[in-house]
């Protein structure tokens, strides 16, 4: 019964595709709504790809990861704003140059403002799951402020880049452009990923860490610097979610980060708590889902995620690709 | 003295309010295999726990050749030369074997040698290299344990129960790996229950109850005083 | 007496019961006192926000749970009552029927919240709560036949309760005695019976067990007691109390809105509110609330005040400007999680000790 239920999970991304494609008589449609959810999963996989393995390996629910969702965007909007010319510019090499300065830009000063983060507020409440709640909601609740303060109150729009914008089409499909670039990067940082955890020391250290910190170090390794380290690159992951994420929705506002963190939950626990292919999976699941759902029945869109959730927490409760842990 | 490796001196440790160690006074001498008998809840795991810094010793002192180990943090104090198995194996049931092993070799890619005659040790290590360490049954289990703590020399290997579960087939095997690693001049401090094993391997015996070290002598000489044993242990050395 | 009213839990600090005091007084007196509608619409908004806060202390402070979706029952109370006032003819049975099934839904959402999250782990709580109320807002928003969208609903009340009814055509005392003001009083009285129903709570066997769960878990099992159990109990009464709370609310609106009784920002100032004023003291969130409402409606002046003298500095002047009070808030909010666990309540009540 468990090889089928773990065969199932396995399976699930292919399954659901197979009953959009069921359910949605028109096949160019079908590609686009596919192209749609796997860039939305992509996006949301960077942005929560950090937190779940914060979690996994510090046992540190940061409920404040929004924040470098938002700075993210933040930063990059305003790198962006500064280099309208090359934004404007029909030339796709320097659209794509802008947009990358941008994204080191924004992961740059995410990550520090992780490293800050985790000195700062988290790690007075390392094993107090109560007070971190707090903490990280509070410091949520400061850095909407904060943004508030520095970028002003209103939303500001982020578009994009001349050559990024519309569509390809292929006779009577349509496939956005940004969609397909969103894609490409997604799955270019979950191999990277995967690269590292699962063929590098590092990588080596934090998958043992999940599982048993204190082993990891009577072995000889100082556990701390690790726990830093990730919590860093999960932050500067966050904000390059957040630039994708604020351009793909062509505005940025202060309380995107704390929206998204709904969404970002969801996939987690689909996902399976510290497991980073299950935040892969669960993240191209509410993608899907989203689109899909949003396509044959508007009203219940939004609500369609949690109820999956529910469902999927009904036939596994640990979520799809539980690690092993604690 | 130079041939005390590892030095326990009115060593206390508390856990949230308990009062485990109770002053405990313990000197492993260097080169020998010293047993850590005691009764269940005797502290012998605490004491274990307390050298590598994972409990902090609320009083007292610790010396690791000469220099003290106290108030110093776990991956230090491993990287002073302590190779250590704790009662619950702390394997890594992810990883596969090779990679559990890959992380015990702290200074470097793992040495070829070494490694061949680990498995000629334990054999089975070598048809299990790849797969996930959870796979493998409990007696498999100790020996990934065991082989990671000696993958490379250490100043002082601690072992916590190693046979705890094991059937007596394994329990041999672990037997014969411990000799092997004191005939290469290892210093061994070892928790054991089953006094065959602390007969077979013990040079020197420390017994412990209710946190302190009640008696501290060679091994010939509690073998042979079977009202010793009984005594402190409660059974003789013939039971098993 | 005053001890068996308040389920033998005192102040026991002189600043405290005269804090409490003036509350008190103040609130009950208000139409006398503090004449004017904004005045009123305060203190209304005080009494239903102390029942608020002392409900979720319930949860945070006595039980250890961190719930996101308390301002999700406090709407629904709202709802229940804005829903039947406005699909039946506004009269006392329709009125009582709304409440009853406000509070029927509470209970079976805050049971299955429970339910989902059986390991009841603090972390996986959080989560589902919040998840749970964001699809109620998405849900509320959505059969904007029920409950009026976005825009919400404005509703009659029974005839007793209209403003347009006069009690006495000459104002007494310097009060107009009109249905608002009967309608203000019961708000009041509701609002104080529901938070002495809250010190009797914690303060009875149930409560102590809810504490020692808080403490340690596993140790309150092995007495005998099951804390999924008591943790489930605490949060259907937490929710009910929020329910109830969002009833009175309504009644004194006559409106309901998503922005006036579900938004997450209601959520974020309750979570403020009981963490600044003390977890695990209901004194602390009587306070507490009272405070933040006034500071809410009138500081943002005092605010104004000090943004206009800082015109001149650039990005600092940003700092403090009106709307970001909140800033200040949350500054204040992390330094109470960290230094005053029990928070502002807690250390005055230490003090006496």
């Amino acid at each position: 019964m468990q090889t089928l239920n773990n065969k199932l999970s396995q399976f699930i991304i292919p399954l659901v595709m197979l009953a959009g494609l069921i359910l949605v008589p028109n096949l160019p449609t079908w590609i686009t709504l596919t192209v749609a959810g796997l860039a939305m999963g992509m996006m949301i996989f960077i942005m929560a790809s950090g937190l779940t393995l914060v979690f996994g390996l510090m046992d540190v629910m940061n409920f404040g990861h929004g924040v470098f969702i938002a700075i993210g965007a933040f930063v990059a909007t305003s790198v962006l704003l500064s280099m309208a010319g090359w934004m404007q510019a029909e030339n796709a090499a320097l659209n794509l140059l802008a947009i990358g300065i941008a994204m080191a830009a924004a992961a740059l000063v995410a990550g520090l403002l992780g490293w800050a983060f985790e000195r700062i507020i988290i790690r007075p409440v390392y094993g107090q799951h109560l007070k971190q709640i707090l903490i990280t909601t509070g410091g949520l609740i400061i850095a909407e402020q904060l943004i508030h303060a520095i970028w002003g109150p209103e939303q500001i729009a982020l578009p994009r880049p001349a050559s990024l914008r519309g569509a390809w089409i292929f006779g009577d499909v349509a496939i956005e452009k940004f969609r397909v670039i969103a894609v490409v990067l997604g799955l270019l940082i979950f191999i990277a990923m995967w690269l590292v955890l699962n063929r590098s020391k590092i990588g080596l250290l934090v998958r043992a860490g999940v599982e048993n910190p204190e082993m990891v170090e009577t072995l000889g390794y100082k556990i701390r610097r690790l726990f830093v380290g990730v919590f860093v690159v999960g932050s500067a992951l966050a904000g390059l979610g957040g630039v994708l994420w604020g351009l793909y929705q062509e505005t940025v506002s202060a309380t995107m980060g704390a929206q998204l963190m709904v969404l970002i939950f969801i996939v987690i626990i689909i996902g399976g708590l510290g497991s980073v292919g299950g935040c892969f999976a669960g993240a191209l699941l509410i993608g899907l889902t989203a689109n899909y759902v949003g396509f044959l029945a508007p009203k219940v869109a939004l609500g369609a995620n949690i109820l999956l959730m529910v469902l999927i927490l009904l036939w596994r409760p640990q979520g799809l690709f539980p690690v092993a842990s604690r | 003295m130079s041939d005390t490796l590892l030095q326990l001196q009115a060593v206390h440790t508390h856990i949230g309010p308990y009062h485990i160690l109770q002053g405990v006074d313990l000197h492993v001498p260097r080169g020998r295999l010293t047993m850590l008998l005691g009764r269940n809840g005797a502290g012998k795991s605490t004491t274990l726990r307390t050298i590598m810094g994972l409990w902090q010793a609320s009083a007292g002192e610790l010396t690791l050749e000469g220099a003290s180990i106290k108030g110093m943090n776990t991956a230090d104090i491993a990287l002073r030369g302590i190779g250590y198995v704790p009662e619950n194996m702390g394997i890594f049931s992810d990883l596969s074997v090779r990679e559990n092993m890959l992380l015990a070799a702290r200074s470097g890619p793992i040495d070829r040698q070494r490694l061949e005659w680990i498995f000629g040790l334990f054999p089975a290590l070598r048809q299990f290299w790849e797969k996930p360490a959870g796979k493998l049954s409990g007696g498999q289990k100790q020996m990934v344990a065991i082989a990671r703590a000696i993958i490379e020399k250490r100043k002082l290997y601690m072992f916590d129960e190693p046979s705890k579960g094991l059937a007596p087939v394994m329990v041999n095997s672990m037997i014969a790996a411990l000799r092997e690693l004191k005939q290469q001049g290892a210093t061994i401090l070892l928790v054991e229950q089953n006094l065959a094993v602390a007969h077979a391997l013990g040079d020197t015996v420390a017994v412990m109850d209710s946190g302190r070290v009640i008696h501290h002598g060679s091994m010939a000489e509690l073998g042979a005083d079977a009202g010793l044993q009984h005594r402190l242990l409660g059974l003789s050395v013939g039971a098993h | 007496m005053i001890r068996k009213l308040l389920s033998g839990d005192l102040p026991n600090s002189r600043i405290l019961t005269t804090l409490l005091l003036l509350v008190l007084l103040g609130l009950l007196l208000t139409p006398f006192i503090f004449p004017g509608t904004r005045a009123m619409n305060v203190a209304a908004k005080i009494c239903v926000f102390i029942v608020l806060a002392a409900s979720y202390d319930l949860l945070l402070g006595y039980t250890g749970i961190v719930s996101f979706a308390h301002t999700m029952f406090f709407g629904i109370g709202a709802y229940g009552v804005g829903i039947a006032m406005s699909r039946f003819e506004p009269g006392w049975l329709p009125l009582l029927l709304g409440v009853l099934a406000a509070m029927l839904t509470a209970l079976v959402l805050a049971l299955l919240l429970g339910l989902l999250s059986l390991r009841v782990r603090t972390i996986f709580f959080a989560m589902m709560s919040l998840a749970l109320a964001s699809f109620f807002v998405i849900l509320a928003s959505q059969f904007s036949d029920y409950t009026g969208g976005e825009d919400g609903l404005t509703f009659k009340l029974p005839e007793l309760l209209s403003p347009g009814t006069q009690f006495l055509d000459e104002p007494w005392l310097g009060v107009d005695w009109n249905g608002k003001t009967l309608a203000y009083y019961i708000v009041f009285c509701g609002s104080a019976a529901l938070f002495l129903l809250c010190l009797r709570v914690v303060n009875s066997p149930f409560g102590r067990v809810l504490q020692a769960i808080r403490e340690n878990d596993f140790r309150v099992a092995a007495i005998g007691f099951n804390p999924v159990t008591y943790r489930t109990v605490g949060n259907c009464l937490a929710a009910l109390l929020a329910c109830l709370a969002g009833a009175l609310y309504a009644i004194w609106l006559r409106y309901v809105g998503p922005d006036t009784v579900l938004s997450f920002d209601i959520m974020i100032d309750v979570l403020l509110i009981v963490v600044i004023g003390g977890m695990g003291s209901m004194y602390g969130a009587a306070i507490g609330a009272a405070i933040f409402v006034i500071a809410q409606n009138y500081l943002q002046d005092g605010m104004k005040l000090l943004h206009g003298g800082l015109e001149g500095v650039p990005v600092v002047a940003n700092f403090f400007h009106p709307d970001r009070w909140l800033l200040w808030l949350g500054v204040l909010f992390v330094l109470s999680v960290y230094f005053l666990p029990t928070g502002i309540v807690g250390k005055l009540r230490q003090r006496r000790k």
